[in-house]
């Protein structure tokens, strides 16, 4: 997918202005976060089971190669193929040229996030490939001119219902429907006899098996089963390296907190376990199997300051009680992941150079950082991203001069003094007999918003000496 | 009982009587309040910009000002979470620094956690009367597991009630620079803050942070509240406000 997060602050003016968005927005955060919430207290011990997952998604990524290693042997043992791909690019090859040798026509996808960061579906339709989002929420996207998905969980969160019943009246060509299972029949009508005529079926993965060399899917529309089990001659799964746990013990773990923390449901409608391809005497399964494993800057991540950040499951629980998605939705973050997790990983993935607002723009109130089932420190990650951007003078001049003013006073009390007594009179000034500023030179991003309260006379160090109260020089 | 008070950056310029307030609360504890002159900001804004090396100098600079005392207070979540939370890593390669770190962030507290953890307070030292709603913010909140503590200070005046409002542990939008580079997606996020005030009814929020308290005054203001107060906990804790209006008295003028 090409990177938009050079756009940041244009687009999030325009969300913010956009009031059908805000309002399926809040209506979203509000059913989202209630529901988090009720189904983490069915746990019995949820800050228990938080931890063990950590460990053991901790222990996978310590040793990823042997895991991958031995996923591939298990897989291949069960006579799927696994192929490796350095980049999203790579990896759209390999799946375009599998499609080429099993000569495929169409291919039904089930919804896949990595899918997005290789731009699949352009590459299999430059090849001649017809491609069909069967993931709900991925079919509007779709059939809405190819739109990029918002959410990494509820791709199309950011619209309405009424937004849906205008694109299936238009797109359908079907008297307009309100009702939604009676649109949700629509689609399926629509995506039946997709399914039906599928050469091929691409899914993703939440996680690899190394264990078993299977891949588990946790979806709750029953569209997987019908790309990978049904009618396709072909499987193939793409996921990220980083997918990978030791055994199905570790998978126990995961669906506990995975659905609880996405959707609030204590398990996904449908959650399928799938390994290798049909054997003979089996009734169903693809003809043949694929795995396309994606390192895409994963393995750049590891052993270094970021490695947090491949524990993460893709829940979407950080985004979902972020205080700026909650304002500004998926697509103004510019890529494939939106959120606090894709403020990290955008700018691992893409470069620092092309994201300078991911890190930035958070306000670190930390609810990110509670609420992932994984404890990834996501606010010290945003913070050492922000010290990159810093070390490579990659912030405007102008913050950089007045961070220098700061940090030059700051370290040096003789200056500082004076400063904050001349600073408060300025400001003490400038606010009048109202208390308050309206416009701060150099200061317009507060105060084309907001006044800045001024303050209510000298300065508490001048109160104190004057009251001849103990001081500690030093 | 020797106490170091930090006054923090923004109270020292904007709020001084915030600083008096806390004072007040501790020397009614028992406390003898010391105040270090040379002191000037926690590092904080370095820290957050990526600057970890003006941070790094600023720590060790508060740690030269504050290590002799028997505990430092500090009436503000974010800057208390810095010298806790955030120092300790910095140092993360000096073992003899980080002993000493480590020590003075065991016995550096945020104000309601020290009055109420530490001290034990029975008694407030001043009078507040009316109804108030309290903001928890965020890093008091989750850096340091502020939010009981400011709650049972209030309940020892009986003439502070409590309303609670909806979404209180969420952030105000304030978040350092962030307010500045994007204020717009700022004032978005405290408007919906606003909205949870003014439902409570209160007439008064209580919060525990300076930069909350700009956020949401500003926000106020410039859409025309200019009733509803916004007071820090030790002004209302000390008494050293005036009482809250009453909330009828409030909604006419609104």
């Amino acid at each position: 997918m090409q990177v938009q997060s050079m756009h940041f602050k244009a687009r999030s003016g325009q969300k913010l202005a956009d009031v059908r968005l805000q309002q399926n927005l809040k209506v979203l955060s509000q059913r989202w976060t209630v529901g988090r919430t009720n189904a983490i207290a069915e746990l019995d011990d949820f800050e228990a089971t938080r931890d063990e997952a950590v460990e053991r998604r901790n222990r996978a990524l310590a040793n990823l190669d042997v895991w991958l290693e031995r996923f591939e042997a298990q897989a291949t043992a069960r006579g799927a193929t696994v192929l490796w791909a350095e980049t999203p690019e790579d990896a759209s090859k390999l799946v375009v040229e599998i499609a080429r040798r099993h000569e495929v026509a169409k291919v039904t996808k089930s919804k896949s996030m990595v899918s997005e960061e290789m731009a699949l579906n352009r590459h299999l339709e430059a090849a001649g490939v017809k491609v069909v989002e069967t993931d709900l929420g991925e079919y509007i996207l779709q059939i809405n001119d190819n739109e990029p998905p918002s959410h990494i969980v509820a791709p199309v969160v950011h619209k309405s219902k009424d937004e849906v019943s205008d694109l299936f009246a238009r797109v359908h060509k079907r008297p307009r429907l309100t009702d939604i299972p009676q649109m949700t029949r629509e689609a399926r009508e629509f995506l039946r006899p997709q399914f039906l005529s599928s050469d091929m079926g691409v899914s993703g993965g939440n996680f690899l098996i190394a264990e078993t060399g299977s891949v588990a899917v946790f979806t709750n529309e029953g569209n997987e089963g019908m790309c990978t089990v049904l009618p396709p001659k072909v499987h193939v799964v793409v996921t990220g390296i980083e997918k990978v746990i030791p055994a199905l013990e570790d998978l126990a773990t995961m669906a506990r907190l995975l659905p609880r923390s996405a959707t609030g449901q204590s398990i996904s409608n449908y959650f399928s376990i799938l390994t290798g391809p049909r054997a003979p005497g089996e009734q169903d399964g693809p003809e043949h199997m694929y795995f396309v494993l994606v390192d895409g800057g994963r393995s750049g991540l590891l052993g270094g300051e970021f490695q947090d950040m491949l524990r993460c499951i893709r829940c979407g629980a950080c985004m979902n009680h972020c205080p700026v998605y909650q304002k500004i939705g998926g697509h103004t973050y510019g890529w494939v992941y939106p959120g606090p997790m894709g403020s990290v990983l955008t700018p691992s993935y893409v470069g620092l150079e092309k994201t300078l607002d991911l890190p930035q723009a958070a306000t670190l109130c930390g609810e990110c950082h509670v609420v992932c089932p994984m404890k990834i420190p996501l606010p010290d990650l945003l913070r050492k991203l922000r010290e990159r951007q810093f070390e490579r003078g990659l912030r405007p001049w102008r913050e950089r001069l007045g961070m220098a003013a700061w940090a030059f006073a700051a370290r040096r009390p003789a200056i500082y003094r004076p400063l904050a007594r001349i600073g408060a009179r300025v400001l003490g000034w400038m606010g009048g007999d109202a208390h308050r500023i309206s416009s701060l030179p150099g200061g317009s991003g507060w105060s084309l918003y907001r006044d800045m309260p001024s303050p209510s006379g000298p300065t508490f160090k001048e109160r104190w000496a004057k009251q001849g109260r103990r001081t500690t020089p030093r | 009982m020797r106490v170091g008070l930090f006054i923090t950056c923004l109270v020292d310029v904007m709020r001084p009587e915030i600083a008096e307030a806390t004072v007040r609360l501790l020397e009614s504890a028992g406390c003898a309040v010391e105040v270090p002159m040379a002191q000037t900001c926690c590092g904080q804004p370095g820290y957050n910009s990526g600057d970890t090396a003006a941070a790094s100098d600023l720590a060790r600079k508060f740690l030269m000002e504050f290590e002799g005392f028997d505990y430092v207070v500090v009436p503000s979540g974010s800057c208390g979470g810095m010298v806790r939370q955030h120092y300790p890593a910095l140092f993360a390669d000096d073992p003899d620094l980080r002993t000493r770190i480590d020590a003075l962030a065991q016995k550096t507290f945020e104000l309601t956690a020290f009055l109420h953890d530490v001290i034990g307070l029975a008694a407030l030292p001043g009078n507040f009367a009316g109804e108030v709603t309290y903001h928890d913010s965020c890093s008091g909140l989750r850096e340091l597991g502020v939010q009981a503590q400011p709650r049972a200070l209030l309940a020892l005046n009986p003439s502070i009630r409590l309303t609670e409002m909806k979404e209180a542990r969420a952030c105000c939008g304030f978040g350092g620079t962030f307010a500045i580079k994007y204020g717009d997606i700022s004032s978005a996020i405290v408007d919906e803050k606003i909205g949870h005030i003014h439902a409570s009814g209160a007439p008064c929020v209580v919060l525990g942070d300076l930069g909350c308290m700009l956020n949401i005054e500003g926000r106020l203001r410039r859409t025309g509240d200019n009733t509803t107060r916004v007071l820090h906990i030790a002004q209302v804790l000390a008494g050293t406000a005036a009482d809250a209006p009453l909330p009828s008295a409030t909604q006419e003028a609104r």
